[in-house]
């Protein structure tokens, strides 16, 4: 339970203690601890293993570029796979475990692998494995993807929520390191809008980490008084735990704020993360420089990391990983560590410098041209072997080594929009290429830019730049003196050995696997990424990918800039789905649109479906009912025997007004409008551009230059915006004004022999056949409120529908029901609806498939040659009219008892099922109670010309072939009497 | 070299110092009989069976990047052949049928995988949809199942049953579905081509094509000009770009997909699976990521990157179906151009230059069709007349009407 | 992509809905045209990398249908401008 490795300093709050569990053991940390800087604080370096080989794994690094230190943070449904322990901010009774390793950390069975690495090398899998065929899938793969992965998923909801949000601002700033703070005084003071994002929980990045002073405060210190006085400016929003994950195009940024994650759970209605989607017009990047190693053999042991990193555990958490500390560098850097160490009580035992001369460091030993050649420790760091400038031999007795190779500047996000990085030789490493994202400007290390006094100036430039663009004025910045060191490196990036050196050590990928790449040309960085893995990793290769590419153009030949790079694609860092998910979850993923009579129903205790966005009813059932289909035959019979009502409303509707109201729909409808009688509908046929049929319904004129249009329930969103491209971009000059009123009023279909009967009692003007014909249409009342009143039919029954503004939707559904007491009034639902058009013989959803033109539906005589409309032309073309093409049938079972399935396909008798012999197929199916069997509509090839033929309906995924007979699809009242009753 | 187990365990005991590059990196000849223009699966599958199947010599892959670098390279990996339409169904299931001898047949794992594919169904109109496909999959010599509640529940039984806005009813399921390890398919192909003769030649661009008297005599290049007898472009989507060289328009757009990885988890999805309701599509591949996609962003574009409606939108699709990958961490989001037809299904076709052929429009489709489409292009170009499976794949269709329009949204390359 | 509307400023490209080629403006008259001139019409396109006039549609907003020119290899938009204008200059009328 002891820290034993914590030491003076840092910016802890030793005040308190938290206590947390690291695979079931207690352990002690502060607040401002994370989970690694506590596990080391207690001694604990080996917190994971390996993808590939199962070696132990311990951090290298103190940030957000963690490849090593991953674990299963949290338990039951919150557990979160691969949380890097390097941010994991500490919270009193936070628990986490190891993962990838089985049974335990310390003893992990796949371990194994590591003994057989010399088969298990770059591209193994792609050329074994294959014998004998049938094995891969059977016996290699299962066993592979078992084996798969790193933490687990819990396979229960994620308990927690999550929220988006919008931002605008003038500048976005990303990183509070030492030049994101000096950007947003500058800009702050200007009064332009500014955000300041940073990852960590505590503003300041590398100034937390270092020793260094800005005028006479310390680095830690400058950084929380610009914090403080940024937070007294209403301009500046400040968004720590904020991570800016990826540059979208014109200034758009996406960012995830880690609202709740530093808690043991959220607080109540607090989600866990909030995404946000920020507006800028200009941005500036401050992400500063990630540190990266030198590759050796067994580099990859707990107690090896880089170097700022162990240095930043010790200055700004009080850390030392260990007693005995060596460092490895190949620039001025490094040395940093060293003496920062030294100052803090470690024991230096020395610095290994791979560059030759130059300035020893005092009181240090310091060798120069000397290199890290193999290390020791079975599960953590015990030794490591020195060979000096003369060659010789030596090995120290060391618990941490800190590895420098040189810094790279985070050019992650610049790369974005797919710009590449260029190459600055002077310090050894990529930086942004210019202006390839608009607007985004980069200040500090991420510009290769690497001192403080360079970060603080450039801030501060960049801020100046971005706000003259945007005309607002800077006033004198007030920089505080800093260190201004130069970049000394002199690059190197591995030491030559026979054994395997780490480049990438979650993968586990090495110097031999890149050499194998080369040596079987895959030499192209990006064949190079994809042969090896190497950056594909969780932490894509921050630490990595530079080294890679270095090793890749030694051997080549080439230079570092002509061997390339890949490019970082977004996110930065790993983003949790349910962040990017939002609210849209379970019953919330999309809106509900409900029915005016939606209320009344689910009193009735309805049964609703989903048709699009909208929830219809489907069936009413009563009391009595126990199965589906006796509440849906129920409702279609007693339509047909007295009456029923249907909320139409989703249907979409459409005023159409202006002086070219006709003409307009004679060029969008394949009919004619223009000649239609004023208070009359018509059945439209509406076809694309293409010839095949986009959408129906009947459309009424109600004055003379005024058309009320109906479209089905599906395309009333795209018939809308078809009609607009028709009117504004394809005839401009046309007076015609379009609006959408489907959800303006409330519409019953009124159907039945007793449909005349009942409206009677409820509107107020005469609508006697005689006043008001079958396909009549008019403004009418309803109690003296505004209604409309069209005499249409689906169900081929007497029919009207008739519409009043919404807000009485629910109360003309009560007053339908009232006034149809005496007629035994059902409402009907989407079931008996379907069952009574089909009846019919009308076609709907299954046929209007998109892929259907008006011969197809036996309708091609609508489509008027007289006129140009949308589709006439194309919808002339061979392949479209073809004489033994698809049509429309109707098909009922040669024994009645027998059922059908919709989407059997038609055969002859005698037929085999293969393609050649594929007829067509059946669309719709139901259960017609008048006929007392099952009818259905088809497309079969030919179809009109064999009426009464008998055919099989197949259908192959049950198992079943019925004998069934093509009919007419007018399977009642073909003659259309009912209608005109 | 031939990969073999005695092949793997002499190597390893002896430092791997026997491995040969996989493909040479040859200089251009100044001609060929045959140029494929475009080195990605499509276009390396083309010359391998142009070699191999129709014993054909004196072969170049022109490739402006590096080998496999296009959308063989950027998508999520998935085979099939569960499509409805005549003009389709025996293509995609030639393709299926290649898929499952691949390995064997050029000596490359490819870990082809075959978990299966469901696609989810929500509504009655739905399944009717999915009775009808299924049954002309299975006429077409395919594979089909429809699939209770119940049964998609004991495959997947943390998926979101019972709190969905949409409901799940069923599923289709393709067992013969699954996954194929993409980049290994372009490195599979390109070997085997290299074996045969093929002159694989990388950042090579074409920059133009020399045509005269309605015949093509070659390409201008990046390296130069290269004369060819027969020129085959498959290029997805650079295909306008290429094509206008020879003052061609066509029916397509170019539209970025994104596709997206998360980090690596242990096992949790077998199969593949897809969400029609919310425009989401998973799997998982062999190292853990769950690989997942959805919608195209929507607008005509070169840039290999998307925005972040559709990443959301695609995300929420996600966590509607599965809720339980909230605390996954989405690790790497990408974009492949797709060359969006006009029908959303492909051309295989010759052009009216005499010896220029066209391979493309694959729309979200292109990986799964990689071995037919290899194939029926190498019979089209060995033998100037097409495969029987790829009839239907002609420039003239939509003259004639006679469009394979699978998703019945017409002439607007976006909805496909 | 933020598409700078005409009339109501710059907003968030998904109010939008894409359609595509501006030359969609230019439909023939199929009283006239030959299948052939409707075909290139409504099939073929120049799918550009690099500028790109195209039609967009506010359908979350004013429901203007827009000619927004919109570089497609870097996303840049350059003008956009109401499709009515477009198609009135460029002869467009009943």
């Amino acid at each position: 339970m002891s820290q034993s490795n914590r030491i003076a300093g840092g910016q802890i709050d030793r005040s308190k203690t938290l206590r947390f569990h690291f695979d079931g053991l207690p352990y002690l940390g502060h607040p401002g601890d994370t989970l690694a800087s506590a596990l080391l604080a207690n001694g604990v370096r080996l917190m994971g293993r390996s993808f590939k080989y199962h070696r132990p794994r311990g951090p290298i690094s103190a940030g957000s570029e963690e490849p090593n230190a991953l674990v299963e943070l949290r338990a039951g449904a919150r557990q979160e796979p691969n949380t890097r322990a390097t941010v994991a901010e500490l919270f009193d009774g936070l628990t986490a475990q190891s993962q990838n390793r089985w049974p335990s950390l310390k003893f992990d069975a796949l371990a194994i692998n590591d003994r057989f690495n010399s088969f298990f090398t770059a591209g193994f899998y792609y050329k074994t494995f294959m014998w004998p065929a049938s094995f891969w899938e059977k016996v290699y793969e299962p066993i592979i993807r078992r084996a798969a992965g790193l933490g687990s998923l819990s396979k229960l909801e994620d308990p927690d929520t999550y929220d988006k949000g919008f931002l605008h601002c003038d500048i976005l700033i990303i990183g509070a390191g030492p030049s994101g703070p000096s950007a947003a005084l500058t800009a702050g003071r200007a009064g332009a809008r500014v955000i300041l994002a940073d990852e960590d929980f505590r503003m300041g990045g590398r100034l937390n980490a270092e020793t260094f002073a800005l005028g006479d405060q310390s680095g830690a210190d400058w950084a929380t008084a610009a914090v403080a006085e940024l937070s007294t400016m209403p301009n500046v929003r400040l968004l720590n735990r904020t991570t800016v994950v990826g540059a979208f195009d014109h200034g758009i940024y996406g960012a995830v704020e880690r609202v709740s994650d530093h808690l043991p759970e959220p607080e109540a209605g607090k989600p866990r993360q909030t995404f946000w989607r920020i507006y800028s017009k200009r941005a500036i990047l401050a992400g500063g420089a990630t540190e990266r190693p030198i590759a050796f053999e067994n580099n990859d042991r707990p107690g090896i990391m880089l170097a700022g990193s162990l240095r930043a555990y010790a200055n700004r958490w009080g850390v030392a990983v260990g007693d005995r500390a060596a460092i490895f560098t190949n620039n001025d850097d490094g040395l940093r560590t060293a003496v920062d160490l030294q100052a803090k009580g470690v024991d230096v035992v020395a610095v290994i410098d791979s560059r030759e001369g130059g300035d020893l460091l005092s009181g240090i030993r310091h060798l120069r041209g000397a290199e890290v050649i193999d290390s020791d420790g079975r599960l953590g760091l015990s030794a490591i072997t020195v060979r000096q400038a003369n060659g010789k031999t030596e090995t120290l007795k060391v618990n941490a080594l800190g590895v420098s190779g040189g810094w790279n500047p985070n050019v992650n996000i610049t790369s974005h929009h797919r710009s590449r990085p260029i190459w600055r030789e002077d310090i050894a490493a990529f930086v942004p290429g210019s202006g390839e994202i608009a607007n985004l400007l980069v200040a500090g290390a991420a510009g290769g830019t690497l001192s403080t006094h360079g970060a603080l100036v450039t801030g501060d430039e960049m801020a100046r730049l971005a706000l003259d663009s945007l005309g607002l004025t800077a006033k004198a910045a007030n920089l505080p003196k800093a260190e201004d060191a130069p970049v000394r490196i002199t690059p190197m990036w591995y030491v030559e050995g026979s054994s395997r050196a780490w480049i990438d050590p979650q993968n586990d990928v090495t110097v031999k696997d890149i050499k194998l790449a080369h040596q079987e040309n895959f030499t192209s960085v990006e064949h190079l990424k994809r042969y090896t893995t190497l950056g594909m990793a969780t932490d894509q290769g921050k630490t990595g990918n530079v080294l890679g590419l270095a090793v890749m153009a030694g051997l080549t030949g080439k230079t570092i800039p002509e061997t390339g790079t890949t490019i970082y694609r977004p996110p930065y860092t790993p983003v949790a789905l349910g962040a990017l998910g939002g609210r849209g979850r379970g019953r919330e993923f999309k809106p509900f649109r409900l029915t005016p009579s939606h209320k009344w129903a689910e009193e009735q205790g309805a049964v609703f479906v989903e048709v699009g966005y909208w929830m219809r009813t489907q069936w009413v059932p009563k009391a009595a009912e126990t199965e589906w289909r006796q509440s849906v035959d129920r409702e279609v019979l007693a339509t047909r025997k007295s009456v029923g009502i249907c909320d139409v409303t989703t249907l979409g509707k459409i005023d159409i007004q202006g002086t070219d109201a006709g003409a307009f729909l004679d060029k969008v409808y394949a009919n004619t409008f223009s000649t239609l009688a004023v208070g009359k509908c018509r059945y439209g046929l509406m076809l694309r551009e293409d010839g095949m049929v986009f959408d129906d319904g009947t459309t009424a004129r109600m004055g003379q230059h005024e058309y009320v249009m109906t479209t089905t329930t599906a395309n009333a969103v795209t018939v809308f915006r078809h009609l607009e491209f028709c009117r504004q971009v394809l005839w401009p000059d046309m007076d015609v004004q379009l609006i959408s009123t489907t959800e303006a009023w409330a519409q019953f279909s009124v159907a039945g022999p007793n449909a005349r009967k009942l409206l009677q009692k409820v509107v107020d003007q005469d609508i006697s056949d005689a006043a008001f014909p079958y396909m009549g249409a008019g403004n009418i009342t309803v109690g003296g409120l505004r209604a409309r009143l069209f005499r249409i039919s689906f169900s081929g029954e007497l029919a009207y529908e008739i519409a009043v503004p919404t807000r009485y939707g629910d109360a003309m559904i009560r007053k339908l029901m009232e006034a149809g007491a005496e007629f035994d009034a059902v409402v009907y639902g989407t079931e008996a609806l379907g069952v009574m058009r089909i009846e019919k013989g009308h076609v709907a959803g299954n046929e209007l498939n998109g892929t259907s033109t008006a011969l197809n539906m036996g309708l091609g005589k609508m489509v008027s040659r007289k006129k140009d409309s949308i589709g006439m032309l194309l919808s002339q073309r061979e392949g479209m009219t073809q004489a033994d093409g698809l049509r429309l049938v109707g098909v009922k079972p040669v024994n009645p008892a027998d059922a059908l399935k919709a989407g059997s396909h038609f055969l002859k008798t005698g037929a085999a099922a293969t393609a050649q012999n594929d007829d067509g197929w059946l669309t719709s199916l139901v259960y017609s109670p008048h006929l007392g069997h099952y009818i259905a509509l088809g497309y079969l090839k030919n179809g009109t010309d064999r009426i009464g033929e008998t055919m099989r309906a197949v259908n192959l995924l049950a198992g079943t072939d019925t004998p069934v007979e093509i009919v007419s699809p007018h399977f009642i009242d073909p003659e259309g009497e009912r209608l005109r009753a | 070299m031939r990969y073999s187990g005695f092949r793997i365990l002499k190597e390893a005991l002896t430092g791997h110092k026997g491995w040969t590059p996989q493909w040479r990196d040859p200089a251009p000849q100044a001609s060929y009989d045959y140029i494929i223009v475009g080195g990605g699966g499509h276009g390396l599958a083309t010359a391998y069976y142009l070699a191999k199947e129709f014993k054909q010599a004196r072969i170049a892959v022109l490739e402006k990047g590096y080998l496999g670098g296009g959308n063989v390279g950027r998508n999520t990996t998935i085979i099939r052949s569960n499509y409805l339409l005549d003009g389709n169904e025996p293509f995609y299931e030639f393709s299926l049928k290649l898929w499952e001898g691949l390995e064997q047949d050029f000596n490359y794992n490819a870990m082809v995988s075959q978990r299966g594919i469901i696609n989810l169904i929500h509504t009655d109109a739905a399944r009717d949809a999915a009775t009808r496909r299924g049954n002309a999959m299975i006429m077409n010599g395919a594979d089909a199942e429809l699939l209770t509640k119940e049964q998609v529940k004991v495959l997947y039984p943390f998926l979101n049953f019972d709190n969905n806005r949409f409901p799940i009813k069923g599923a289709l399921m393709q067992r013969r579905g699954g996954t194929v390890r993409h980049d290994a398919v372009a490195w599979g192909y390109a070997r085997g081509a290299d074996s045969h003769g093929v002159d694989l030649i990388q950042n090579c661009e074409v920059t133009g094509m020399r045509i005269e008297n309605g015949k093509i005599l070659g390409v201008e290049t990046s390296k130069g000009f290269i004369g060819a007898k027969k020129v085959g472009v498959a290029v997805a989507g650079s295909s306008s770009k290429v094509m206008a060289h020879a003052g061609m328009r066509l029916p397509m757009e170019s539209h970025v997909l994104q596709a997206f990885v998360s980090e690596g988890l242990k096992p949790v999805i077998d199969g593949v699976m897809t969400f029609g309701a919310g425009h989401f599509y998973v799997s998982q591949s062999d190292k853990g990521g769950l690989v997942f996609g959805g919608d195209i962003d929507g607008y005509n574009s070169y840039a290999q990157r998307g925005n972040l409606p559709v990443i959301e939108d695609v995300i929420e699709g996600g966590m509607a179906l599965m809720p339980m990958i909230g605390r996954a961490r989405l690790l790497r989001a990408w974009g492949g151009i797709m060359d969006m037809s006009m029908d959303g299904s492909p051309i295989i076709d010759k052009t009216h230059i005499d010896g220029l052929y066209f391979n493309g429009g694959w729309c979200y489709g292109g990986f799964k069709a990689t071995p037919a489409s290899g194939w029926c292009f190498a019979h089209l170009l060995a033998k100037d007349e097409p495969h029987v499976t790829a009839k239907a794949y002609r420039f003239d269709r939509f003259l004639k009407g006679l469009m394979i329009d699978e998703k019945g949204q017409g002439a607007q390359p976006n909805l496909h | 992509m933020i598409i700078n509307h005409p009339i109501l400023g710059p907003r968030d490209a998904q109010e939008f809905v894409y359609l595509g080629d501006a030359s969609l403006i230019h439909r023939p008259d199929g009283m006239t045209a030959s299948i052939e001139t409707f075909h290139d019409y409504t099939y073929l396109r120049d799918n550009p990398a690099g500028l790109h006039r195209e039609l967009w549609y506010h359908e979350q907003g004013d429901r203007s249908w827009l000619v927004v020119t919109r570089n497609t290899v870097t996303h840049e938009i350059t003008s956009v401008e109401l499709a009515r204008d477009v198609a009135r200059a460029e002869g467009r009328s009943k």
